[in-house]
């Protein structure tokens, strides 16, 4: 049996799978419930200044009749009184001592109001703080969120005030609303944050109501921007994990990931990018705290396949494999296969090859069924047929090198190959 | 005890002639389906549909609510898409070449999905099409019946002048009168044909039958075009001793009378034997077992492999309780009284095949023999060869020949569906009204 166990600046969790900043982590009897299921920790939801949320607060996109691909929400930080909140993450700490407890925090934008708010969560016993630098909606009217987050040099004093006082780790979360998340990242670290996570929620519009024109969600006639997260935002979340990872100054800290992760396997890609632990919101929004069991099993399954011990065995193991486009290899060249006896007729590899990528595929007709075969010498090896088939392993990409050698576009360029004469 | 009716309560009739495949209950189910489709290009599905309706399209408007869309993408191949989803052999047809079948998974629900986008069209009374400018052209169509009706829509889009001579009292030919009441109600049937003449344009006159109240002659003289949608009519006699007993009774009369009347009167036999494996056979069968008898045989000279319903119908008649014996062939209706008391059958072997391909039953010399009180052939129809050989058509055994765009020996008379093709399946009726449609517009402007 691998040994699942994380820890994250010293913060010990007995799995790497902590809850996110979020409903489902806003009072005792929601977080009780996540550890007796088997989180591995909690990121309390968001203490500041007492706020009023509004009705309704979440919209979705659907997808092809799969509900909640991509989620969104309107709701603000903390809406319950601070000392009640204080008072309950004192008592989860005490009946779950081996789990995590993470705080997030957004303070009034002073330095004192940060120190004040600091003081009265580390006295709850808390075993780090999360800086919400990242809210996208309600809070950065008021200056706070993700107007911190966006800004690098707000992020850098704000940070600096924290460390001032903190004197457990914090880790600040960063905002996806930006063009790059490194450079806020880099003003933390060098503000002296312990550790990172990423990434906070999208700004977004999920929908509009096509007989209100209201769009998502509703309230009273009127919508505002909301954050996105979900499955649908996990290869974004993942990209902006990979260049935390890839930077000299952020990559010496340790990174929470967080977006759209839903099973062991989304957990496993974030890992191998760098990502210490993970947090999770909607997946458990959608489906509640069991999530957890397969999330446990499958990651220990998986590690026992490869022969990892602990998780440090593969942390940040495919951010080596992440280049620049210049450094690929033109050389390596590969042509789809179609497995007759697998293939089902349905003509999908034919009209996407045919309308979206190369006219590769050739059709013979039949009644019913036609026969499709792949024009080698025009295939460009591009994965769309193979992606698009609904047989499993029926298109299979084979190996056809253009030239023994490895050959980058610089190289190319200066030995003046050819390029496609059509 | 006797052929009699009334064996029944009210509630089981009404429970035994319930829709047999009931609709989805909801959008939400319907999406379920329609999600699974894969869309396939070029689809097997639709070269597997007589009338080649453009399935992965109206599936996929199905799963973006445009149920309107989908219902006009249904119409537009097929008129009678609405009752098709309900009678059509979809298990050899769309859902039988579905490419699921080749995943070993359950194929899209196709028909049932086709009903959900109609059901819903008639019901609000989508009007879906329009008619172009009145082109002063006149066509008269006899029969109307899915090829006539299915004829008649097309020109009458096309700003022709239809007028449907019938000579039922409704529209709907052998979807109205032939077809099992658990597949479509005859109420069904009517709004259907309603539905269909809302468009405008087309006139339907009941109660008229060629070479009775109204010839060829006549017609051709009045309009510019006829089409012949007469169908098939006449059951096959077995043409064995004891035919005319009391208790020997058609199929399509049968099937006709629990249709056109109401299900407590129509009387039925404790022991019925049913002789035939078409769908006819099949319909009347299973209906007389639901209407009260106590014991159905399903007597069939062949064997399974080469009877003409589906294994899908088979399995209808076998779940309703049916017996089937194969290889058995009628030689002799006995009775007592002048009422059926047994069918005697010589027991059959196969040997060589036929002219269909199919190996051809032999007499082994063997009887045996079923007491039964009623029984009911469903040997396949016969043509009405006098009136089509009165009026100069060219034909074999009864069947008007015609070209595929459905012209016959006689300019400016065009024909299709049963009484061309000998008795196929509505949809191929349908399309064969919808390509002498366009012949006939052609015709008119030629």
């Amino acid at each position: 049996m691998a040994d699942i166990s994380a820890n994250f600046l010293g913060i010990q969790s007995p799995n790497p799978f902590w809850l996110a900043s979020a409903p489902p982590t806003d009072k005792k009897i929601n977080v009780l419930r996540a550890f007796e299921a088997g989180w591995g920790g909690v990121v309390w939801k968001t203490l500041g200044s007492q706020v009023k949320n509004v009705s309704s607060r979440y919209s979705a996109v659907n997808y092809n009749g799969t509900k909640v691909m991509g989620f969104n929400n309107i709701e603000l930080i903390s809406d319950r009184p601070l000392e009640l909140n204080l008072r309950e993450i004192k008592e989860c700490i005490k009946l779950f001592p081996d789990r995590a407890m993470i705080v997030s925090l957004m303070a009034d934008n002073t330095r004192e109001k940060w120190h004040e708010l600091i003081a009265q969560v580390e006295d709850t016993g808390a075993h780090g703080l999360e800086l919400n630098f990242g809210c996208p909606h309600g809070m950065t009217e008021r200056g706070m969120g993700a107007v911190v987050g966006q800004d690098p040099e707000i992020a850098r004093l704000v940070v600096e005030w924290v460390m001032e006082k903190a004197t457990i780790p914090v880790i600040t979360k960063l905002t996806p609303n930006v063009h790059s998340v490194v450079p806020t990242g880099k003003a933390s670290v060098e503000a002296g944050s312990n550790g990172l996570s990423l990434i906070n929620t999208i700004q977004s519009v999920t929908g509009i109501d096509l007989d209100t024109f209201v769009p998502n969600p509703y309230v009273a006639g009127k919508s505002v921007f909301g954050g996105y997260c979900g499955p649908a935002v996990k290869p974004i979340a993942l990209k902006m994990l990979a260049t935390i990872s890839q930077d000299p100054v952020t990559a010496k800290v340790p990174v929470s990931g967080i977006g759209g992760i839903s099973t062991w396997k989304d957990a496993v890609e974030f890992m191998l990018l760098g990502a210490t632990t993970v947090q999770v919101c909607t997946a458990a929004m959608k489906h509640g705290f069991r999530i957890v069991e397969d999330m446990c099993e499958g990651l220990n399954n998986w590690m026992d396949e490869k022969g990892f011990r602990t998780i440090n065995d593969f942390i940040g193991r495919s951010v080596p494999h992440l280049t620049q486009w210049e450094e690929l290899d033109i050389n390596y060249h590969i042509v789809a296969n179609i497995d007759q006896t697998k293939c089902i007729h349905c003509g999908l590899c034919y009209i996407a090859c045919e309308d979206g990528s190369h006219q590769a595929i050739n059709l013979q007709y039949g009644r019913p069924y036609n026969t499709y075969t792949i024009k080698e010498e025009e295939c460009v090896g591009c994965n769309l047929c193979k992606l698009i088939c609904p047989v499993d392993d029926c298109i299979t990409m084979v190996e056809q090198r253009k030239g023994p050698d490895y050959v980058n576009w610089k190289e190319f360029q200066q030995r003046g190959l050819p390029l496609n004469d059509h | 005890m006797p052929i009699k009716s009334n064996r029944l309560t009210a509630e089981q009739y009404e429970q035994n002639f319930s829709d047999i495949h009931p609709p989805f209950d909801s959008r939400e189910s319907a999406l379920v389906e329609a999600n699974r489709c894969l869309f396939c290009y070029d689809a097997p599905c639709i070269k597997s549909c007589p009338t080649e309706i453009n399935i992965p399209k109206f599936i996929k408007q199905i799963s973006t609510d445009n149920v309107k869309g989908a219902a006009h993408t249904i119409f537009v191949a097929n008129i009678m898409g609405a009752g098709c989803s309900r009678v059509c052999p979809v298990e050899k047809l769309c859902e039988g070449s579905c490419v699921y079948n080749l995943l070993e998974e359950p194929p899209i629900p196709i028909a049932r999905l086709q009903r959900y986008a109609t059901e819903q069209a008639m019901e609000k009374k989508w009007q879906l099409f329009s008619r172009k400018p009145a082109t002063g052209k006149k066509v008269a169509i006899v029969g109307a019946g899915p090829a006539g009706l299915s004829c008649a829509h097309v020109l009458s889009r096309e700003g022709v002048e239809v007028t449907i001579y019938e000579k039922e009292k409704k529209g709907g030919g052998l979807m109205t009168y032939g077809i099992a009441a658990y597949k479509v109600t005859p109420r069904f049937c009517e709004d259907e044909v309603n539905y269909i003449i809302s468009l405008g344009g087309i006139t339907i006159k009941y109660g008229q039958e060629l070479g009775n109240n109204i010839t060829l002659a006549e017609l051709k003289a009045q309009y510019d075009a006829v089409f012949l949608g007469f169908g098939v009519g006449l059951a096959r006699q077995l043409q064995i001793p004891g035919e005319e007993l009391e208790g020997v009774v058609d199929a399509i009369r049968f099937i006709y009378n629990i249709r056109a009347g109401v299900y407590e009167e129509v009387p039925v036999g404790d022991k019925v034997a049913v002789i035939g494996m078409g769908m006819t056979a099949i319909d009347a069968a299973t209906q007389a077992k639901r209407l009260g008898a106590k014991e159905v045989t399903l007597v069939y000279r062949r064997t399974q492999a080469e009877m003409p319903c589906t294994e899908a119908e088979l399995d209808l008649a076998k779940l309703d309780g049916c017996r089937i014996i194969w290889l058995a062939a009628p030689a002799m209706i006995k009775g007592e009284a002048g009422k059926v008391t047994q069918l005697v059958c010589n027991l059959m072997q196969l040997g060589d095949p036929d002219a269909s391909g199919r190996r051809m039953p032999v007499d082994t010399g063997e009887k045996f023999i079923l007491e039964v009180d009623m029984v009911i052939k469903a040997a396949g129809q016969i043509p009405f060869e006098e009136m089509v050989a009165a009026n100069q058509l060219q034909q074999m055994q009864g069947r008007i020949i015609a070209e595929k765009n459905g012209a016959t020996n006689i300019p400016g008379v065009f024909a299709g569906g049963d009484c061309v093709n000998g008795g196929k399946e509505v949809v191929d009726a349908v399309q064969a009204g919808k390509l002498a449609a366009h012949a006939i517009f052609d015709y008119l402007h030629s």
